[in-house]
């Protein structure tokens, strides 16, 4: 059962990778606003006119 | 700061989407050509690569890596580029990464029929087509990161955490499961063997669904949803819990797919317990998905996009409610090995996948072509007509596999099997593969009015190639130097390097892990079980080619009721010789464990021509070209130094003497068909190498025993 060894290692791997992406996404303040990002998302086709902000 | 203005590329995203379409149709007739053959096996027209054993893998890759795949591709395209204000990072790299990912599923529509295949469940492509995935899937990383990190929104959205947790996933998950050793062109062996290899396996088969199937495509929902609703998602702090509580949980739930095997307790309550724990998450998402339709149910009602979505969202609740449920090892005992399985499965692809992306193609394709959907009704048809497939693919396939589970399991009461012989709970059953044949018909209807929904749509609008938008230029993070430009170069410095040392990690990680595992393995041998001889090799590569293991386990459970079918359960170490291991996930016809001298030559002889003349009612295709193809006895001794090379104990004298110890062994099964009932074979005959693996397995120990 040594596999269960590679497998523990790439799925720590993963878990690190993403602990990783958590970690620099929540210090880069990813997460600080919880409203305006599913607002934003909506308004792209305003994006069509230069003449919109 | 002025304001920068660019173009959104268009033409990759439309690209995508018509192959998603193609390739959809495609993979859901040959679905549909499968499911016939499963009551009406003639339908192969004696044709080896019309047989189901090949068809079934070539269904699935269709559906998951051309269907979902191209669909996964058309969204991320599309919703990346306005969810960043920037345009994909590279024109080139888009097209490569379109017509590599086209070249490869040819090349799976080619080889998976014609038997080139590595047997392992959604990994079937041989090592050549898996370089090229690997490379394909480089260059669409490079391209999304490359995007990202020229970004004009600061911000990541939800969607853009699924899509890169997709990427990392899907990498480590695809190299891992398919490390192994080239014998040919078109032949290789897995480095794993037996319950290692069922381990690596399901550890990727499991989370090929959950990240090509579930993550990104929950990234299109947290898109495309609130889109088409015109409302924000329910609530945005419970899509960030979400996505890092259940790409957390995922990747260890693989040991549920092996549940009662020879695989070690402990992994198996391991996978147990995490999959339980996806329930949480999983519905956390599913809430969040049918709350952002919250005060717009209206308008469900009216746009056949919503209705799919709505559809979507709540098949992918129950598919993840019922996982965990089947990972438990009480239901999983009655449900594994039966049609309750395929059922659960396709509540998901044809649900949650299916639905999820033809809701994506009737909002995204007028939109690109800058005019209305053709028919809103036409969709609105599709959408019922689709549903009702659904229903009549699953709900059969649920009482299918009770039924069957609940027939293997009766004892009479002196204590013999009631249902003794395997047939009798197939023939129970036909009935209800004929219903799911016809959800499945139902299922095709629909994507066929897709088809013309989509054409006539086209053909009233013009491509909008190129969609020009406008974004101020992110701000550069720290101000106290001029010079924008070399500032942002700075900041992207730190995530290339991420990026750099991950696929570093990952190959210096398996460079150095694997030649470890090689030299000692701790899978508890038995003295008894010795290697295949080389007819018996070429034999299990026969029946690698014509996909036996997708309706014949090698696992016999330990139960009663198993070993009293069966015989005795299947220990892991009389696996560790098998590379690939082939214990299959589907009893459409019974365990092959033991049936090494179950029966005597020639039955397997009749029964491979014609499976009726031994079974009258069987399901089994014919298998008439074995009889007439022969086997190169030559071809064995590099099947044979590669298995050296894996681990396996041939001696310098066993590699040489292939060729005439095959000679031999073939010979005396030829002479003792002709003794028994006057069959003439040739000794070269694939036949007869098939029986000498048929009437090999699971008999090491037996012999011991006596």
């Amino acid at each position: 059962m040594n596999i269960i060894f590679l497998l523990l290692f790439f799925s720590l791997l993963i878990a690190v990778v993403f602990l990783g992406a958590f970690l620099w996404s929540n210090r880069d303040g990813q997460f600080e606003d919880v409203e305006g990002p599913a607002m934003r998302m909506l308004r792209d086709e305003q994006n069509k006119s230069t003449t919109n902000s | 700061m002025e304001k920068e203005v660019f173009k959104y590329d268009n033409v990759a995203t439309r690209n995508f989407l018509v192959a998603t379409i193609v390739w959809g149709v495609i993979a859901f007739l040959v679905g549909l050509i499968a499911a016939t053959q499963l009551f009406y096996p003639d339908l192969n027209l004696d044709l080896p690569w019309l047989t189901f054993g090949r068809l079934r893998a070539l269904h699935t890759n269709g559906a998951i890596f051309a269907f979902v795949g191209n669909a996964i591709f058309a969204g991320v395209y599309h919703s990346l580029q306005r969810l960043l204000k920037t345009r994909m990072a590279s024109d080139l790299l888009s097209r490569i990464h379109f017509w590599g990912w086209q070249f490869i599923i040819i090349s799976a529509v080619i080889t998976l029929p014609l038997g080139i295949t590595s047997s392992k469940e959604y990994a079937e492509l041989e090592w050549p087509i898996d370089i090229a995935i690997t490379l394909v899937w480089v260059v669409f990383g490079v391209n999304m990161f490359w995007t990202i990190l020229k970004r004009r929104e600061r911000h990541l959205y939800v969607a853009i955490w699924f899509y890169i947790a997709t990427f990392v996933t899907v990498a480590v998950l695809h190299i891992v499961n398919n490390l192994e050793l080239p014998v040919s062109m078109t032949k290789s062996y897995s480095l794993f063997a037996g319950v290692q290899d069922a381990l690596v396996q399901w550890w990727y088969g499991h989370n090929a669904v959950a990240f090509f199937l579930t993550t990104p495509v929950l990234g299109l929902m947290y898109y495309f949803l609130p889109k088409a609703a015109e409302r924000p998602v329910f609530s945005y702090r419970l899509s960030i819990i979400h996505f890092w509580a259940l790409i957390f949980i995922y990747i260890w739930a693989g040991p549920h797919h092996l549940l009662y095997t020879a695989l070690p307790d402990w992994a198996q309550s391991l996978g147990t317990v995490f999959s339980i724990m996806l329930i949480f998450p999983s519905w956390g998402g599913m809430i969040n998905g049918l709350l952002t339709l919250r005060g717009a149910w209206d308008r469900v009602r009216d746009s056949a996009v919503l209705k799919f979505f709505v559809v979507a969202v709540s098949a992918y609740g129950m598919a993840t409610l019922e996982g965990p449920l089947l990972s438990l090892k009480n239901l999983n005992a009655i449900a594994h090995y039966t049609d309750w399985i395929p059922a659960h499965v396709h509540i998901g692809t044809l649900g949650w996948n299916g639905f999820l992306i033809f809701g994506m193609i009737y909002w995204l394709l007028p939109r690109l072509y800058q005019t209305s959907l053709y028919s809103e009704k036409l969709a609105n048809w599709h959408f019922f007509i689709g549903t009702l497939g659904i229903v009549f693919w699953a709900l059969p396939m649920y009482v299918a596999g009770f039924t069957q589970s609940m027939m293997w399991k009766q004892f009479n009461p002196d204590g013999s099997l009631l249902y003794g012989n395997f047939l009798e709970t197939v023939t129970q059953i036909i009935p209800m593969y004929m219903l799911r044949a016809t959800g499945g018909l139902l299922y095709l209807t629909g994507a066929v009015l897709l088809v013309v929904n989509v054409v006539r749509t086209v053909r009233t609008g013009t491509l909008l190639r190129e969609e020009e938008a406008s974004a101020m230029p992110l701000a550069p993070r720290y101000q106290k130097e001029e010079g924008e430009y070399w500032h942002r170069w700075i900041e992207r410095r730190p995530v290339t390097l991420l990026i750099w040392s991950m696929v570093v990690i990952l190959i210096g990680g398996a460079v150095e892990i694997i030649p470890t595992l090689k030299i000692d393995s701790n899978v508890p041998k038995l003295a008894a079980v010795k290697p295949y001889t080389p007819l018996e090799l070429e034999g299990r590569d026969l029946y690698i080619r014509e996909g036996c293991n997708a309706c014949h386990s090698q696992m016999v459970r330990p139960f009663r009721s198993e070993t009293a079918r069966y015989g005795e359960y299947s220990k892991a170490g009389e696996f560790v010789y098998d590379h690939p291991f082939l214990w299959g996930s589907k009893r459409t016809g019974p365990d092959l464990h033991r049936v090494g001298g179950k029966y005597p030559h020639s039955w397997h002889y009749y029964h491979m021509k014609d499976p009726t003349i031994m079974s009258p009612g069987s399901i089994m295709p014919r298998y008439p070209w074995l009889f007439n193809h022969s086997v190169n006895f030559e071809d064995i001794v590099p099947k044979m130094e590669a298995m050296v090379t894996l681990g396996v104990p041939y001696t310098e004298e066993d590699v040489a003497n292939t060729v005439a110890t095959a000679q031999a062994q073939a010979e005396s099964i030829a002479a003792v068909l002709n003794q028994d009932e006057n069959i003439e074979v040739l000794p070269e005959d694939e036949i007869v190498a098939l029986i000498a693996y048929l009437q090999r397995l699971g008999t090491d120990i037996k012999v011991a025993a006596n």
